[in-house]
């Protein structure tokens, strides 16, 4: 399949906006995507990820602004002379066309030799496991065989970019997670940049090289998915990227070192060269540990409620009027704190992060 | 997880059900089924012994004058559809699929053929496009040859494909507007555009839409009486059955005959348009998909567009342009426009037609009415119930269809002229009410169409929320189901209604006095003679009007419950 290989190309997105009527739906957007890259575009309902998508694909109302790709602008150009391709939510196959005629349909438009159609329809079935489908028509076919089609139809033409929207989201759960690590597989085997659009922090975490976590048009943060996940950028990010413990608090001066500080009781030290004023303190539920009362010393609190998740107890813990998460592993008939149990927290300050919103 | 996986509780304990399948079977059981059969076995009957025969067949075709009607019928009725696609097709797609200021409009305008029996609107064809009409004296003036139009066929194509051409319209209309956006946008990604993205994508998406409505063309067509008649076109098979039993006699089986092959050849085109739309539902909007992709059009397109446009509208108008002049005109003839002007047609058509209009709006609305509780009730036990046989209703409901007005009339005389009305002892035959019947029977197949989509459109979960909150199913229906449906339904109603007022194949038939006659048959009267010509427009106009306004609203009702509709989904659906 060395055919379907093309030089990987770089993406550019210099300061996009775009409004549907009076909504302003993107506002200046700026991202660099690196050649080869799988990136996500991660976001609640909303954020303005798919419209962005489209963007990229010359749908919807022209941007302001610029789209590059290898430093050539986009923006303004019809769809169909772009090469970019997409991969539709809907998987958007045309019922009235075999599975065959489907994966064809962008070659013939392309004037590719007749003879040539054939055997470059059948590789790209073959690539995504659907070589014995080809004289079927979707409506005969499954989720999952549709999108495997939808995928091999956008391939086929060696587009410059490959773009996903939601690809996975009309598929049932198992098939998701199968789903996914043949998609990973597919775009290294291509090396093809390819833009993965998701709410689902998990499908983003999972096989994407970089993500840009995005709310209200904007982008907020963009990193390694672990990166971002240890420091995200603002409460947001915090939020949306697992379960996070957000404290407001204050920064201050005190015993000789800058300090966050929430309530009476909690104090956690913070670099020095922080400035003092309001800020808020981000604490991962797995990085408080838990500890019956007797063995003092940490923060006392008193177990609010527990839930049960498998591999680990979620502890609702009060401290001082506030509530904080806390995980904590489960092992085989280990003991489970009950609810008005008083226990001890201990917080490394080395897992806090200090935001300001 | 699915609720596939619980049964559902199958309601033989309920009989409500079966009590209004039964009643609608027993109704079109007496005004359809057998009506058609009695048809059919007088065909196959010696007229003198009643035994079985094929002699009439025989007699049939062995006639000169009825193989030529035969042709001209097949004739006439393939060429309407190849122009009728002329029209609707630019109208369609410019409508649905660009952003185009007057689109309402557009489509409101082009509904307007339809609300104006096709007759009237030939007289007013014959004084625009004549051998000796407006545009062909200008043309013999201006470049020395003139153009037949009306002549013999080429006038019933012509006016036939202008009155029946919104079928098309409809059908392709709402075809072209259940293509998910995504459909076309997947095409433009790999390349393709324009008129190529048309051809491959877009069009075969549309086909079944365009199959059904050119097959109801061709059937229309080929049943239709009131234009060859007016046109003075007699060797096509409706007005030989007309003729014939008019003439010589409702015993005469020659009529039957020709009933026989109508229904045939009705049968074989909605075959033809089942086998088209086979396993073929290309409804794509679907989860995940992006609804309709409508763009905006460049100024230079769009100038294009308004050009093709008008130019239609300007064709299929032409018509009610020519009535309008007509009712308005003193004298007109060997001129380009009425002598003079006048408005005192409009004062005959008050004082010497009010009873033809009120009897229309009683006819037509009584039928109207009679179809949406028909159709919601069918549509209801089709779709929501486990009445066995269920199918079958909606089967027979439809082959309504199948059935031309010429053989439903011929049908009821021969049935209902033994049957007396109590207390009257009037024959049955004779009665108005037998008009509204057979109007409601030949309208039901569109009003069960529309009360169908309505349906279709109310989740079964809403029904059960209600039911599971204590409503029983009679409730039900009128509290959540009905009302949901309810922009359907005036749908259903208006098609009816406006079908109705202007249709003449079986009224003509049945109308036996002239109080009892409906504004189709009036207007036929008046378009007889020269002086009422004008009195006849003003009335043609007036109806015109009229229905025009009621579809106008009907319109904005739809629209404005698809509009509520979209927006819920949004509010509830992924909008990123």
């Amino acid at each position: 399949m060395t055919t379907m290989q093309t030089s990987p190309v770089q993406i550019d997105i210099e300061n996009l906006s775009l409004s549907f009527g009076n909504t302003e739906v993107l506002k200046g957007v700026n991202l660099a995507i690196r050649p080869g890259e799988f990136f996500a575009f991660l976001g609640p309902s909303g954020s303005g990820k798919s419209t962005l998508l489209r963007a990229i694909a010359g749908f919807g109302p022209t941007p302001k602004g610029q789209i590059k790709l290898d430093g050539q602008d986009i923006v303004g150009s019809v769809p169909w002379q772009r090469n970019v391709g997409m991969v539709f939510q809907s998987y958007a196959l045309w019922p009235h066309m075999t599975v065959a005629k489907n994966v064809a349909f962008g070659l013939e438009e392309r004037k590719v030799p007749a003879s040539e159609i054939g055997p470059k329809v059948r590789a790209a079935l073959e690539l995504v496991g659907m070589g014995d489908y080809a004289e079927r028509f979707p409506s005969q076919l499954s989720g999952g065989q549709q999108q495997r089609v939808a995928l091999a139809r956008t391939i086929v033409v060696e587009p410059r970019v490959l773009l996903l929207d939601e690809p996975l989201s009309n598929l049932d759960a198992n098939l998701r997670v199968q789903m996914r690590q043949d998609l990973l597989k597919l775009q290294r085997r291509l090396g093809i940049t390819t833009i993965f659009v998701t709410h689902d922090q998990e499908e983003a975490n999972t096989i994407c090289d970089r993500i840009a976590v995005m709310a209200d048009g904007v982008v907020q943060q963009i990193g390694r998915p672990d990166e971002v996940y240890d420091n995200p950028a603002n409460s947001f990010v915090a939020k949306f990227l697992g379960t996070a413990n957000i404290l407001q608090g204050v920064v201050a001066q005190a015993d000789g070192g800058m300090h966050f500080e929430c309530g009476d009781s909690l104090r956690i030290p913070v670099a020095a060269d922080e400035k003092p004023g309001k800020a808020q303190l981000v604490v991962r539920p797995e990085s408080i540990e838990l500890e019956a009362a007797a063995t003092s010393g940490g923060l006392a609190g008193k177990v609010d409620s527990a839930e049960f998740l498998g591999g680990m107890v979620r502890y609702a813990v009060d401290v001082s009027g506030q509530q904080l998460l806390v995980d904590e592993r489960h092992t085989r008939g280990k003991k489970r704190m009950d609810k008005g149990e008083i226990v001890s927290l201990k917080l490394d300050p080395e897992q806090a992060v200090l935001i300001r919103d | 997880m699915s609720s596939a996986a619980i049964a559902r509780p199958v309601r033989f304990s309920s009989l409500g059900p079966y009590m209004v399948a039964g009643i609608v079977v027993l109704f079109l059981g007496a005004f359809l089924l057998v009506p058609v059969l009695k048809v059919i076995q007088v065909a196959f009957q010696d007229p003198s012994s009643g035994s079985f025969t094929m002699v009439n067949f025989q007699d049939f075709f062995n006639s000169s004058l009825f193989r030529q009607s035969f042709f001209n019928s097949v004739y006439v009725s393939g060429m309407s559809v190849v122009f009728a696609s002329a029209f609707a097709l630019p109208l369609a797609y410019f409508t649905t699929r660009f952003n185009f200021s007057g689109s309402v409009i557009i489509q409101t305008l082009a509904f307007v053929p339809l609300i104006m029996p096709p007759f009237i609107g030939a007289v007013a064809m014959q004084l625009l496009f004549g051998s000796n009409g407006s545009v062909n004296l200008l043309m013999r003036d201006w470049f020395g040859f003139d153009i037949p139009f009306m002549e013999g066929l080429n006038g019933v194509i012509f006016v036939q494909s202008i009155h029946y051409f919104p079928f098309i319209l409809i059908n392709l209309s709402a075809s072209l507007q259940n293509i998910d956006r995504s459909m076309e946008e997947a095409g433009q990604m790999l390349g393709s555009s324009g008129f190529r993205l048309f051809r491959r994508i877009v069009f075969p998406l549309a086909m079944p839409g365009y199959i059904a409505g050119a097959s109801l063309v061709f059937v229309k067509v080929f049943d239709d009486l009131g234009t060859p008649l007016l046109l003075n076109v007699n060797t096509m098979l409706a007005p030989q059955a007309y003729l014939r039993i008019s003439s010589i006699g409702i015993s005469d089986p020659m009529g039957y005959v020709i009933s026989c092959i109508l229904i045939v050849f009705s049968v074989f085109a909605m075959w033809v348009a089942f086998l088209g739309m086979r396993g073929k539902d290309y409804s794509t909007t679907q989860k995940g998909g992006g609804g309709l992709s409508k763009r905006d059009l460049r100024s230079h397109e769009a100038i294009l567009c308004y050009v093709v446009i008008f130019s239609i509208l300007g064709i299929v108008l032409a018509p009610h342009l020519g009535l309008l002049l007509l009712s308005f005109g003193s004298v007109w003839s060997f001129s380009v426009l009425p002598d003079s002007f006048t408005t005192s047609h409009y004062g005959t058509a008050f004082t010497s037609a009010w009873t033809f209009i009120k009897n229309t709006l009683i006819y037509a609305g009584l039928a109207g009415v009679i179809d949406i509780v028909l159709g919601t009730a069918i549509a209801y036990v089709v779709m929501r119930t486990n009445v066995i046989g269920r199918k079958w209703l909606d089967y027979l409901a439809v082959s309504a269809l199948a059935v031309p007005g010429v053989v439903l009339g011929i049908g009821y005389l021969r049935v209902f002229y033994g049957v007396n009305m109590p207390f009257t002892d009037q024959p049955m035959a004779t009665w108005w009410g037998i008009i509204v019947i057979a109007l409601a029977v030949r309208r039901l197949p569109y009003a069960l169409r529309s009360c169908t989509a309505a349906l279709q459109q109310v989740s079964p979960s809403l029904e059960e929320a209600s039911e599971n909150l204590g409503a029983s199913k009679f409730r039900t229906v009128r509290r959540i189901v009905v009302p949901l449906m309810a922009s359907g339904l005036v749908a259903g109603f208006v098609t009816s209604f406006s079908t109705a007022a202007v249709e003449l194949s079986a009224t003509i038939m049945l109308v036996s006095t002239e109080n009892d006659a409906p504004l189709a048959y009036g207007l036929y009267l008046f378009m007889q003679s020269a002086a009422g010509r004008g009195p006849g427009a003003a009335l043609g106009v007036m109806a015109v009007i009229i229905v025009g306004l009621a579809t106008y609203l009907s319109h904005r009702m739809v629209d404005r419950a698809r509009q509520q509709r979209s927006s819920m989904e949004q509010a509830t659906g992924d909008v990123a």
